[in-house]
């Protein structure tokens, strides 16, 4: 195996760890919002689950590394550019708080790097539409329809009964239904990283056209997004949990149900389904669903904005990065330089204003009150 | 261009189903372990619309619950 396939692999992984990272807010900005799980128990129990779920299944991964783009005329290069393209917007996004899409980062990234490198005709642009975008973009809906209903039903059903019981009941609920999407964003997430590493090692010539994932695939591209999910994306998760709509154990509850029954019915049908959008989604239905809760929709428009945005923006960045590292190794060394140059640049600016588990729960409002107040 | 709408039909009332059944039951099963409200104001005091605590019947919820999590479960682990 050659350098270049080795930094590309690692690339991929480094990717895997932002969606990691990116998405913890996924399964758990409800559970810490309500208080169900402590906020280190809950990203601890979000990255084992993540581990586990990407032994799981593969035909996720399988999507990815046969069908959007003509792996006979990309090379180890063109991933490389597309993976720097899609990581820059991961931390780009995290850095404002975005809950963006993973998946349309990495979609857009090897799009807008095949296009540069091997011209349109290497996209597969009616597998794109067909198998991405449009499930993309009902995941969000189907999500939110079920999470209304089945909040309305919940605080319906349990309208008589003890407040202070019930609120206990959905909390324990809430821990294995957390642990649920956790599980279900494993078997999605971390197949897609191990669907690039096996396009890399397809087109570097390792494996024939068509293979899934070998178990070293497998075993590592679990192992980051782990990582990834323990360390946390704290500003995430305070978008979701805290800025969306104030969340009460049965809503939190209601929209991980929902979340958990699109992300693995889908992932059972091999389509790389944003948890992102299914997630977000379910969180503005469940806002809907209660009588009196106030959702903040104008957030909803910025979500959308930036999710509109994710695809273009990765593209851009992936083909620029195409463009460069095309030329030659010194073009390769120069692109992958000025991606850790700016990654790093992106993280110097998060610690002027640090999210962490101590002050994930305060909402911006609130910021005044000494840190470590309210945990 | 291949639009695949069936699946996405299936993902829709395949997911609707499973997560509605899972919430309905689990919010039985809560009624049925809480008990009436402690605020006899907010509870109406006539006959059936009182909430006693049924243990058996939230068990037998809750075991539901786990029975349709745990047939989610098999389907991942034995595709």
């Amino acid at each position: 195996m050659d350098v270049l396939v080795l930094v590309v692999i690692i690339t991929a992984l480094v990717f895997d760890f932002t969606n990691g990272f990116h998405d913890t807010a996924n399964a758990m900005a409800t559970s810490i919002a309500t208080g169900a799980l402590k906020p280190r128990v809950a990203v601890a129990i979000s990255g084992v689950l993540n581990l586990v779920g990407a032994f799981l299944s593969v035909a996720v991964a399988k999507t990815i590394s046969s069908g959007l783009v003509d792996d006979t005329k990309i090379s180890p290069v063109v991933i490389f550019a597309g993976l720097i393209g899609a990581i820059l917007w991961n931390l780009l996004t995290w850095l404002v708080g975005l809950p963006s899409s993973s998946s349309y980062a990495l979609v857009g990234g090897l799009i807008g790097a095949t296009w540069v490198a091997a011209g349109g005709d290497a996209v597969h642009f009616a597998s794109v539409v067909s198998k991405v975008l449009i499930p993309m973009v009902l995941a969000p809906v189907v999500a939110g329809v079920v999470a209304l209903v089945g909040t309305y039903l919940a605080y319906r059903i349990t309208a008589r009964a003890d407040r202070d019981a019930v609120g206990r009941g959905f909390k324990a609920g809430q821990v294995i239904s957390a642990s649920m999407v956790s599980l279900a964003h494993g078997t999605n997430d971390a197949q897609k990283t191990m669907g690039v590493i096996t396009l890399t090692l397809i087109t570097a010539g390792s494996l024939p056209s068509g293979s899934g994932p070998p178990f070293w695939v497998i075993l590592t591209a679990g192992l980051a997004i782990a990582l990834g999910t323990y360390l946390g994306g704290w500003r995430i998760i305070r978008t979701l949990g805290k800025r969306v709509t104030e969340i009460e154990t049965p809503q939190g509850f209601a929209a991980e149900t929902a979340s958990t029954g699109v992300i693995l019915v889908s992932a059972q049908l091999g389509f790389p389904l944003s948890t992102t959008m299914v997630v977000s989604g379910a969180i503005f239905g469940v806002g809907t669903g209660r009588r009196l809760a106030s959702v903040r929709w104008g957030l909803a428009g910025q979500m959308l904005l930036g999710w509109l945005l994710t695809l273009p923006s990765a593209g851009i960045v992936g083909a620029l990065a195409a463009q460069v590292a095309q030329t030659g190794t010194t073009g390769t060394v120069v692109v992958g330089v000025v991606g850790a140059a700016i990654a790093g640049g992106i993280y110097a600016l998060s610690r002027r204003d640090p999210v962490g588990p101590n002050n994930v729960n305060d909402v911006p409002a609130r910021r005044l009150q000494p840190a470590g107040a309210e945990v | 261009m291949n639009i695949d709408w069936g699946a996405l039909g299936e993902v829709f009332v395949v997911s609707f189903g499973a997560a509605i059944t899972v919430i309905v039951l689990f919010s039985f099963g809560i009624r049925a372990l809480a008990g009436p409200a402690a605020d006899p104001t907010s509870a109406p005091r006539q006959t059936g619309a009182e909430v006693p605590p049924r243990p058996a019947l939230a068990v037998l919820c809750l075991l539901g619950c786990a029975l349709v999590v745990g047939y989610g479960l098999y389907l991942i682990i034995a595709k």
